[in-house]
């Protein structure tokens, strides 16, 4: 109504919103999905919906420093002749040199070795400097087999068979032109410049019968030495949890959707996959059924961002967490010191996830030497140990607060809910009452 | 989680070989399925105006003598019962549908494994080889068989979502893989009149095969609707009264080998469960290709 | 010549033997007999010994192989020396779906046929097959060659890099992105080389030559058909 004088602010509609009538003009105009780094940025119920009971006059609470509170985890004792042994319940998620840079995998190693807990190889095999830099190192068998060799399965402290990721469950990798460089594609077996196709099933293997099978030629190979994880993104988790475990699985590792990437289609990461919060509870609930949790270890990841998280993760049942994303953003992702070149990639720092162009003015998600160098692979990993103490000792303060000596004993007993969906995902009560939604009435 | 075996005999003067055979078949497949194994077997045919049921009860003791007295009393028909292990062989001088109906009414805490004209079923938890000698499989002599090995994915190993399916008279199918649109086919199915004992995506396949065959269509034909109506990976094995076929979907990511020679054609997960069939050095070994029907027939 | 029982000696303990011999050792040829479709036998080899298999076997013989010389005398299963890195694994019947899947280097000979995806996403492995190959064969491969003296099924080479695919007999189908390429000289010489290396005898002017027409390397809105 154009003739009046009052004032009409603009209405988004909230279907057609900014994000998405930009996305649909940038289909019109180019012809192609839009891919991106990172993991679902939409809010989904996580953690933060989620609290502790600390203690009261029927809990007592555990003196800081004196009074020890454990945070030690051991992995995959079930078959393996030499399990994992690691300092925090924390680990480095699988991510690959092509996708971050050699200075960031070297930085991660560093990092992590620190802190005494394990970095994880990613699609496109073992660099001499992660194995060197990494005292406890995975090495992921993935759909595309990039760069796998017996030799490094041996120098792998453990073998992570990868069926999905949280990200993107059902899809392979993805490296595009820009990043396959003349070390990645050699690394990879591919002409260089050229936008990787990744398989999403593995080439000799399909379904639990033939894993099964898979898993016994690893241990084959490895002499039985070493623990074999399986690696899922989160859809099914009871059963995909049940049939890890049938298959020979020494741990099961669970990838929520908020779970990154370094590449994908955007409707991929944020419509496929649950969040974490929803598949750690029938997670565990299949090891309990099968009479295996805490002979099967169980490592979650998607969102983990600070201590509350790992205290809540692990309450719900898991052995450990990993990180992805954050371990980036606390070696240098997304810092507020790069904001002139943010700015000119057309976002802000914080806001950064086109790390598929491999333009990362950090120096992390690229292969250009000139961006990589400004990594400073100790400084990095001096940061990523800071920042890992700090994520053990909040996990270890919030435990202590409910009376536990080790964080193993936090249990679901230990939390609420904020909300409804909250409380049905984690199967927690919700807040001031004892009410579980879908399991008992008012 | 599973293996799957099948035997068609062409030769009739193995046929009193039949079941040891297929016992060594199965047993090559106890790696794939150690938790509990179903068979099918083809053999010993009812004379005309009868059937032959297969019934299950876990329990042992169960009173099948007063079963089939009360349905011959009731029906006012002859009938015969024969124990084995916790199954029961159920002849009646009356069809099947009519049993069937009796058994729904009036013996609710009875499973119907299988039924037909010839058709045996037998499945239980162990490994396939304890399976095979407490069923007797050695013995049985007969034109064809379909084996099935498992590993459950549940905690409690239970024989209700086992195969072989048997949702027709005969007829049976065994499944490796994972189907993707059974959800919605199974509601389908349920309007088109099937009705379903579990909620196992390899049950809507067989009741969907079922479906096809009562339509009308051949054995061939049934399978080929199935290669665009079914989604998924599979490879399926069926036996009917005198048919025997083997299909995979267009992907072909589920093992199958197939071996023929003028004797005899076998199917199994692996080669393994092959290799001591009479004369394999002189068959022709061959891995069924994608999307596509292969049967035989006893006539 | 070593000869292991399978019925007596547990694979573990074949496997552990065999992948722990010294560099230097004499002990240079092995057969195992009375196999049973055992699985991931004779994996994870590092020396050049020779390993005469004498039966059927099952899914992975040879996974993995260095340097060794595997030869199956009967049938085997999926995934025949996936992921070879060096040396020759060779099986004189037929081979199941997924033959040398993976594979970096060395040479794998098929004298039967071999099932579905033969080759899939090969690394550089060089594949020799007497018979024919089934469908997806050389699906994603990514170098390497893969000869085929029979025929091959649908969709050959989908979504191939640069390996070069050889077929005598009849091609089903291509793949997508994978077209028939012109025999330079270069190639039958190549070619001949392998046939001879693989001990089979067959003219290489026989062969036609398919491999990836590089379309689809880089994504373009036009190819989204082929996707």
């Amino acid at each position: 109504m154009s003739s009046t004088p009052f004032y009409t602010p603009p209405r988004w509609s909230a279907t057609f919103d900014p994000h998405s009538v930009a996305e649909i003009h940038r289909a019109a105009q180019t012809g192609i999905y839009d891919i991106r780094g990172a993991g679902a940025k939409r809010k989904v119920p996580h953690f933060d919906d989620l609290l502790f009971l600390g203690a009261s006059i029927s809990r007592y609470p555990l003196e800081g420093y004196r009074e020890k509170c454990g945070t030690d985890v051991v992995l995959g004792a079930r078959f393996a002749k030499k399990p994992i042994q690691l300092k925090i319940p924390v680990t480095i998620a699988g991510m690959s040199f092509g996708a971050l840079s050699g200075n960031a995998k070297e930085a991660l190693g560093r990092g992590a070795s620190q802190m005494g807990t394990s970095t994880t190889t990613g699609d496109g095999g073992m660099t001499p400097e992660e194995r060197l830099s990494s005292k406890t190192l995975v090495y992921q068998l993935l759909p595309s087999r990039y760069g796998m060799n017996p030799e490094d399965l041996r120098k792998a402290d453990a073998i992570e068979v990868v069926v999905g990721q949280g990200a993107k469950p059902g899809g392979g990798g993805m490296l595009l032109g820009q990043k396959i460089t003349e070390r990645v594609a050699k690394m990879r077996t591919l002409p260089v410049g050229i936008d990787q196709r990744s398989a999403c099933r593995h080439p000799d293997w399909t379904g639990p019968d033939d894993l099964t099978i898979k898993i016994q030629e690893l241990r084959e190979i490895t002499d039985w030495e070493k623990p074999i994880y399986v690696k899922v993104g989160a859809t099914r988790p009871y059963f995909d949890t049940a049939l890890a475990v049938k298959s020979g699985a020494d741990v099961v590792v669970l990838d929520g959707m908020q779970g990154g990437t370094a590449a994908t289609q955007d409707v991929f990461i944020e419509h496929v996959g649950l969040p974490i919060l929803a598949a750690i509870r029938p997670a565990v609930q299949a090891l309990q059924d099968l009479d295996m949790h805490r002979k099967v270890q169980l490592i979650v990841s998607g969102g983990i961002r600070n201590g509350a998280d790992v205290a809540k993760a692990l309450a719900l049942g898991a052995d450990a967490v990993a990180i992805g994303t954050a371990a980036l953003i606390a070696l240098g992702d997304n810092d507020p010191h790069w904001e002139e070149e943010y700015k000119k990639l057309g976002t802000t720092a914080g806001c950064y996830d086109d790390w598929h162009e491999g333009r990362d003015p950090a120096g992390i998600t690229t292969q250009d030497p000139d961006l990589a160098k400004r990594l400073d692979p100790v400084k990095a990993g001096k940061r990523l140990a800071n920042y890992l103490a700090v994520l053990t000792m909040e996990t270890q303060i919030i435990a202590r607060a409910c009376g536990k000596s080790h964080v193993h004993n936090l249990e679901p007993d230990d939390l609420v809910a904020l909300t409804v969906e909250a409380a049905a995902m984690a199967g927690v009560p919700l807040a001031g009452t004892n009410w579980i939604p879908g399991k008992n009435g008012m | 989680m599973c293996g799957i075996v099948g035997l068609f005999l062409k030769n009739p003067a193995l046929q009193s070989k039949l079941g040891a055979h297929v016992e060594t078949m199965l047993v090559g497949m106890t790696e794939r399925g150690p938790d509990s194994a179903g068979i099918a077997v083809y053999h010993s045919p009812v004379a005309q105006g009868r059937s032959k049921l297969t019934l299950f009860n876990a329990d042992e003791a169960y009173p099948w003598r007063k079963l089939a007295g009360d349905l011959g009393a009731a029906l006012n028909v002859e009938t015969d019962v024969a124990q084995k292990g916790n199954h029961a062989l159920l002849v009646a001088e009356t069809s099947e549908t009519a049993v069937i109906d009796w058994l729904h009414a009036n013996r609710t805490d009875v499973r119907i494994m299988g039924y037909g004209k010839l058709m045996e079923v037998y499945k239980d938890m162990g490994l396939p080889g304890t399976v095979a000698k407490k069923y007797g499989l050695k013995a049985m002599a007969g034109t064809h068989a379909i084996g099935h090995t498992r590993m459950a994915t549940e905690s409690a190993v239970t024989t209700e979502h086992s195969h072989p399916f048997t949702p027709a008279p005969d007829m049976c199918l065994v499944h490796n893989g994972s189907l993707s649109n059974h959800n919605n086919l199974r509601k389908w199915l349920k309007k088109q009149g099937q009705s379903f004992d579990t909620d196992n995506d390899s049950e809507v396949a067989a009741r969907y095969f079922a479906y096809r065959l009562s339509e009308g269509a051949t054995l061939k034909e049934a399978l080929e609707a199935g290669l665009t109506d079914l989604d998924g990976f599979f490879t399926f094995t069926m036996g009917t009264k005198d048919g025997f076929a083997v299909v995979r979907d267009g992907i072909a990511c589920k093992p199958a080998v197939l071996a023929e020679n003028d004797d005899w054609v076998a199917m199994a997960s692996e080669f393994r469960s092959l290799a001591y069939l009479p004369d394999i050095e002189k068959a022709k070994i061959w891995e069924p290709a994608p999307a596509t029907v292969y049967t035989w027939s006893l006539h | 010549m070593n000869v292991i029982d399978l019925s007596k000696t547990p694979l573990r303990e074949v496997n552990s033997r065999l992948q722990k011999l010294p560099k230097d050792t004499n002990e240079r040829l092995w057969k195992l007999i009375n196999l049973h479709g055992e699985h991931a036998c004779a994996v994870g080899l590092t020396q050049p010994i020779e390993v005469q298999i004498e039966g059927h076997i099952g899914y992975y013989c040879g996974g993995m192989n260095q340097e060794a010389t595997i030869v199956v005398n009967g049938q085997c299963g999926v995934g025949l020396a996936e992921n070879i890195m060096s040396g020759e694994v060779r099986v004189k019947g037929n081979a199941s779906a997924a033959a040398g899947a993976t594979g970096q280097g060395g040479l794998i000979v098929i004298e039967g046929d071999a099932g579905t995806r033969c080759g899939i996403s090969m690394k550089g492995v060089d594949i020799v097959v007497g018979g024919s190959v089934g469908a997806m064969s050389a699906f994603m491969a990514q170098a390497g060659s893969l000869i085929v003296c029979g025929d091959a099924g649908a969709n050959l080479g989908d979504s191939a890099y640069e390996a070069r695919l050889y077929v005598q007999g009849r091609v089903e189908s291509l793949g997508a992105d994978c077209v028939e390429k012109k025999m330079t000289p270069h190639h039958l010489a190549k070619l001949e080389k392998l046939l001879k290396r693989a001990g089979i005898a067959a003219d290489p002017h026989k062969f036609k030559r398919y491999g990836s027409a590089r379309k689809l390397y880089n994504f373009h809105v036009d190819n989204v058909d082929a996707y």
